[in-house]
C-alpha cells in the first residue's frame, strides 16, 4: 500500500515537473514586451532594460526556468511582476473562496447524483425518464450560460441573492453563504445531470450481475443488497466521474467567478494571464496541477481500498 | 487495393444512409438537424444575410430597440445585433469544426496505432493521455492565450489537443476489441496488409462512435470558446456569440435582450449537437436491437419447423403428463400450466415458458433437461421469484408446500411471499461460480450474513456454522477459505462455497442451475457427489437444471424434458432413458450417447430414423 502511494506521488511529481516546464516554455513567447508593459509608455529605454535585468528577462530560457524552479522548491514562488504581491500570498487569499465553492458543489453533486441515479436505476418509471432527459438537457446548456440565466433571474430580476459580491476572507459565514449559493447552484445543476446518468448506468450494470441474483436467493434484504453490495461495486465508476467533474470544475469556475465577481483563483488566473504576469501564472498552474494530482491520488486510494484485488497486491 | 477502397466506400455509404434515415425519422434528430442547417446557412450566407459589417458602429443609435433597420436592435456602441449574430455563427461553427478536426487528427491515428500494435507506443500514448485528461481545460487555454495572444483559432487548436484523448480512448478500445476477432485474423491470413485491414475492417467499427463523439465535442468546443470570449479574452475585432454575451451581460440592467440573443444562439447550437449525437446513438442501438430480434425470430421459426411434424402420440404423451400432475397438493413444489413471457416493443408478448407442469417432493431430485433457450432456467427462476424485471407470468400457478407463490391469474411473482421463503426454505446453486460471489467481500462474510439475516443467529454462532459447512462441502482448510476473497480461490472451490451457502439455512428445496457446467471435468464429478450426499443427508428436494443427460442419469430420480419453452416429456429417469417417447428426447439422448453401443441399442431403429 505504502509502495502504491509512493509510486503514485512520484508519478505525480514527474507530471508536475513536465507541466511546469511546458508552461514556462509557452510563456517565454509572451514575455518580450513585458518590461515595457509594467513600466508604462513613458519609461525610458534604460529603465526598460534595467527592469528586464531585474526580472531576469535577459537570461536564456533554461537559466530562467532553473532559477524559478530552484526558488519554487524552497517554497519561494516569487512576486507578482505588476503588484509586487508574493505569489504564495496572492493564491492563499483567493484559494478559500474557490475551494469552498468547488468542494461544496462536488459534495452536493455526489449526494444528489447518487440518490437520483440509484432511484432511476431501481425504480425506473418517471424518475428514470427525468434523469435521462435531464442528462441531455444538462449537456445541452453550457454551464456559464446557465450561470448567466441564474444571475439574471434570481439576482437581477428577483433580487434573492447578491448579483456581484466581493467577499472578504474575514467576512461572516452568512455573507459567504449568500455569495456562494448561486454560483454553487450553477455548478451543481451542470454536474448533477451527467453524474446521475452515469451512476444510473453503473447501478443498472451491477444489478444485472449474477452475484446480485445469488444474494437475493440467499434471503438478503433488497435494501442491504442495494446499499452494501451494488453501491459499493458501482462506487469506482462514480468516483472516477466525480474526479473528472472536479477537474473540469477547476476550469469552469474561472468563468463562474467572473460572472459572479468572486475574487477566487479563477479571477487571479484571468488577470495574470491577460497581463502576462509569469510568476503569478506559474503559481496558478502549479496550484491547479497539485490539486488535480491530490484528487487523482485520493480516487486511486479509495478505489484500491474498495477493490480487494488491488488492496492485496 | 483501389477496388477494396471503393468497396469500403460503398458499404460505408449504405450504412450511413441507413442511419441518417433513422435519425431523420426520430423527431429529436430531425429538430437537431434542422437547427444545425439553419445555423450553417447563416454562417455560409453571412455576407448576404447581414445588412451591416460585423464591426460597423452607428454611434448615433446605441442600445436601440429593434426597428426596420436593425432587426434585433443595436448594442452599446451601435453595432447591429442581427449582423453580429450572423457573423458570430460563422466564427463559432468554424472554430468548433477546427477543434474537432484537430482532436480527430491526433486522437484517431494515435488510437488506431496504439490499439492495433500496442507495445511501447501504447504505453507512451497512455501516459500523455493521462496528463492531458488531468488538466483543467480553461486554465490551459488561459496560459496558451497568454503565450500566443487572443486568437480564436489558436485557442481551438489547443483545445482540440486537450480533447484528443477522448478520440484516442474510443478508437483504441474499439480497435482492441476487433483486432482479435476471427474475421480480422482471417484477413491477415489471406495476406491483406495492415493498412488495408485497418481501413476496411477496423475503420468501419470506429466510424459510428466517432460521429457521436464529434457531435459532442463540437458542442463542448462551442461552449468553451464562447466562455473564453465571454471572459473578454477573445479577439475584439471578431464578432462571436461569446463576445456578444459578454457585451449583453455588461448591459443587463439596461437592455436584457442583448443577453438573450447570443444565449439563445449558443443554447440552440450546443443543444442541437447534443441531440444529434443522442439521435445517432439511438439509431445505431436501434439497428442492433432490430437485428437481434430478427435473428431470434428466425431461430424460433426454424425451431417451430422442427417440431411441427410431431406425431400424434407425442401430443397424447403431453396430455398424459398433465393428467398425472393433477390432484397432488402435498407436493413440495407444484408448477401448474406455467407460462412466462417478455413484452416486446411491438406490444406482443414473447413466451419463453409455455404450459409447463411438474412437481417435486421432499427427498427427491428432479432434473429439468433441455438445450439452451428451452426455458428451463426461466422455469427455475420463476420458482425462486428471481426473473428479470421485465418478465411476466402469462399463465398458470406455482405452489410451494401447499401455498401459492404465484396464484392463478397473477402477472408477477409475489416478492412479498418469496422473500419469506428465499434463503430460508428455497435456496439456489448458480451455474458460474466466480461471477456469483461478490468480489468485494470475503467468502466468510458472504456465508455468515445470510445466516444472521435469515436465521436470526449471532455472528459468532454463524461463523462457527460457516466453518462447519465449509468442511462439510469438502474444503480442506476452512479458516483460510473463510478469510479469502473470491478471486483468491479456484472455480471448484468457489462452487463448493456456493453450495455451502445454499445449504447454510437448512432449506427444503434447492434449485441448482447447471451446477457443474462451468467446472473442470474432474471437479464436476466431485461436485455431483457432494450434491447427492447432501441431498440424502438433509432429505431436501432438489431441482437440477441441466442440458446434460449424463448428470441426470447420475443424480436424478425423475426428469422433465423441455424444448422451446414447452414440456415434452416427463417421467422416472430410468423410463425416460430406456424408452424415450418424444422424438426430441430421443434426439437429446442419441446425441449424448453417440458411440456408446450398449445404450444406443435401447433406442428403436424407427425412432432413430425419425430423428434424422
Amino acid at each position: 500500500m505504502v509502495q502504491f502511494i509512493i509510486r503514485k506521488i512520484a508519478a505525480g511529481l514527474v507530471v508536475l515537473c513536465a507541466i511546469s516546464f511546458l508552461t514556462y516554455f509557452l510563456l517565454y513567447f509572451s514575455s518580450s514586451n513585458i518590461a515595457r508593459n509594467i513600466l508604462g509608455e513613458y519609461a525610458s529605454q534604460e529603465q526598460v532594460a534595467q527592469k528586464e535585468t531585474e526580472l531576469g528577462l535577459d537570461q536564456p530560457l533554461p537559466a530562467r526556468f532553473l532559477d524559478w524552479a530552484g526558488h519554487s522548491i524552497t517554497g519561494d514562488f516569487g512576486r507578482s511582476w505588476f503588484t509586487g504581491e508574493p505569489v504564495a500570498t496572492a493564491i492563499a487569499t483567493r484559494l478559500p473562496i474557490t475551494l469552498t465553492l468547488v468542494i461544496a458543489a462536488i459534495l452536493l453533486i455526489a449526494v444528489l447524483a447518487t440518490v437520483l441515479g440509484m432511484a432511476a436505476a431501481v425504480k425506473r418509471g418517471w424518475i428514470d425518464r427525468v434523469v435521462q432527459t435531464g442528462a441531455i438537457v444538462g449537456d445541452a446548456i453550457p454551464g456559464f450560460v446557465l450561470a448567466i440565466i441564474l444571475v439574471t433571474l434570481f439576482a437581477i430580476q428577483l433580487k434573492l441573492f447578491p448579483a456581484t459580491s466581493s467577499i472578504a476572507p474575514d467576512a461572516g459565514a452568512s455573507a459567504w453563504a449568500a455569495s456562494l449559493t448561486l454560483p454553487a447552484i450553477a455548478l451543481v445543476i451542470n454536474g448533477v445531470t451527467g453524474g446521475a446518468q452515469q451512476v444510473r448506468s453503473a447501478v443498472i450494470k451491477q444489478l444485472e450481475r449474477d452475484y446480485v441474483r445469488t444474494l437475493r436467493s440467499r434471503g438478503i434484504p433488497e435494501r442491504e443488497i442495494l446499499f452494501k453490495h451494488v453501491l459499493r461495486s458501482a462506487a469506482p465508476t462514480g468516483l472516477t466521474v466525480l474526479s473528472l467533474q472536479f477537474i473540469g470544475m477547476l476550469g469552469g469556475v474561472v468563468i463562474i467567478e467572473q460572472i459572479f465577481a468572486l475574487p477566487g483563483i479563477g479571477n487571479l488566473a484571468v488577470q495574470s494571464t491577460t497581463m502576462g504576469d509569469i510568476p503569478l501564472v506559474m503559481g496558478v498552474v502549479l496550484y491547479t496541477v497539485v490539486i488535480v494530482i491530490i484528487v487523482n491520488l485520493l480516487v486511486d486510494l479509495i478505489n484500491g481500498w474498495l477493490n480487494p484485488k488491488v488492496r492485496v497486491s | 487495393m483501389s477496388q477494396a477502397v471503393e468497396l469500403t466506400g460503398q458499404t460505408g455509404v449504405v450504412v450511413r444512409s441507413h442511419v441518417i434515415h433513422k435519425v431523420l425519422r426520430n423527431p429529436m434528430g430531425m429538430i437537431a438537424l434542422a437547427i444545425l442547417a439553419v445555423l450553417v446557412t447563416m454562417a455560409v450566407l453571412a455576407d448576404v444575410l447581414a445588412p451591416f459589417d460585423e464591426n460597423f458602429a452607428d454611434i448615433a443609435s446605441t442600445l436601440a430597440a429593434p426597428d426596420a433597420n436593425h432587426l434585433l436592435g443595436t448594442d452599446s456602441v451601435g453595432r447591429d445585433v442581427w449582423s453580429r449574430l450572423v457573423f458570430g455563427a460563422r466564427t463559432t461553427l468554424l472554430s468548433a469544426l477546427l477543434c474537432a478536426a484537430v482532436a480527430i487528427g491526433i486522437g484517431l491515428p494515435a488510437g488506431l496505432v496504439a490499439g492495433y500494435y500496442g507495445g511501447k507506443f501504447d504505453g507512451i500514448a497512455g501516459w500523455f493521455v493521462n496528463i492531458l485528461m488531468s488538466l483543467p481545460g480553461i486554465i490551459v487555454l488561459l496560459t496558451v492565450r497568454a503565450a500566443f495572444g487572443p486568437s480564436v483559432w489558436i485557442s481551438m487548436i489547443a483545445f482540440g489537443i486537450l480533447l484528443s484523448p477522448g478520440y484516442f480512448r474510443l478508437t483504441r478500445t474499439s480497435v482492441q476489441s476487433v483486432r482479435n476477432e476471427l474475421y480480422v485474423d482471417a484477413a491477415r491470413v489471406a495476406g491483406l496488409s495492415d493498412r488495408s485491414i485497418i481501413s476496411r475492417h477496423i475503420f468501419s467499427v470506429v466510424r459510428a462512435p466517432i460521429i457521436i463523439q464529434t457531435a459532442m465535442v463540437c458542442g463542448v468546443a462551442i461552449s468553451v470558446q464562447s466562455g473564453l470570449e465571454f471572459l473578454g479574452l477573445g479577439d475584439p475585432t471578431v464578432a462571436t456569440w461569446g463576445v456578444m454575451l459578454s457585451e449583453g451581460f455588461k448591459n443587463v440592467y439596461l437592455t436584457p435582450t442583448l443577453l438573450l440573443w447570443p444565449a439563445v444562439a449558443i443554447g440552440l447550437a450546443v443543444g442541437a449537437l447534443v441531440l444529434l449525437g443522442n439521435a445517432v446513438r439511438d439509431a445505431l442501438e436501434d439497428g442492433e436491437k432490430v437485428k437481434q430480434r430478427k435473428r431470434k425470430a428466425a431461430e424460433s421459426a426454424s425451431a417451430t419447423e422442427r417440431t411441427t411434424p410431431a406425431p400424434a402420440k407425442v401430443r397424447q404423451a403431453r396430455g398424459a403428463v398433465a393428467a398425472v400432475e393433477s390432484g397432488t397438493e402435498h407436493h413440495l413444489v407444484k408448477v401448474t400450466n406455467l407460462g412466462v413471457g417478455y413484452p416486446q416493443a411491438d406490444g406482443s408478448i414473447k413466451k419463453v415458458v409455455d404450459d409447463v407442469s411438474f412437481h417435486v417432493d421432499r427427498g427427491e431430485i428432479l432434473g429439468i433437461v433441455g438445450e439452451s433457450g428451452s426455458g428451463k432456467s426461466q422455469t427455475a427462476f420463476s420458482i425462486l421469484g428471481l426473473l428479470p424485471g421485465t418478465a411476466r407470468i402469462v399463465g398458470g400457478s406455482i405452489q410451494f408446500d401447499g401455498n401459492y407463490t404465484v396464484a392463478p391469474g397473477e402477472e408477477k411473482v409475489s416478492q412479498e411471499r418469496l422473500t419469506k421463503l428465499r434463503g430460508k426454505r428455497i435456496s439456489y446453486i448458480p451455474q458460474e461460480p466466480m461471477s456469483n460471489l461478490d468480489p468485494a467481500f470475503t467468502i466468510g462474510y458472504q456465508l455468515v450474513t445470510p445466516m444472521v439475516r435469515v436465521l436470526g443467529i449471532s455472528k459468532a454462532e454463524a461463523t462457527k456454522r460457516a466453518m462447519k459447512l465449509l468442511s462439510d462441502v469438502g474444503i480442506a482448510n476452512p479458516e483460510r477459505t473463510f478469510q479469502a476473497y473470491p478471486h483468491e480461490v479456484s472455480g471448484g472451490m468457489a462452487q463448493r462455497v456456493l453450495i455451502a451457502g445454499a445449504i447454510s439455512c437448512e432449506p427444503d428445496l434447492i434449485i441448482a442451475d447447471e451446477p457443474t457446467t462451468a467446472l473442470d471435468v474432474t471437479v464436476q464429478a466431485d461436485v455431483l457427489d457432494l450434491i447427492r450426499d447432501l441431498q440424502r443427508r438433509l432429505n431436501v428436494g432438489v431441482i437440477l437444471v441441466t442440458h446434460n443427460f449424463g448428470v441426470v442419469s447420475d443424480l436424478c430420480d425423475r426428469v422433465v424434458v423441455m424444448q422451446n419453452g414447452r414440456l415434452v416429456e416427463e417421467g422416472p429417469v430410468r423410463t425416460i432413458l430406456r424408452e424415450p417417447k418424444d422424438p426430441y428426447t430421443q434426439m437429446l439422448l442419441s446425441s449424448m450417447l453417440e458411440g456408446k453401443e450398449p445404450m444406443t441399442m435401447l433406442v428403436s431403429a424407427s425412432a432413430k430414423e425419425a430423428v434424422k
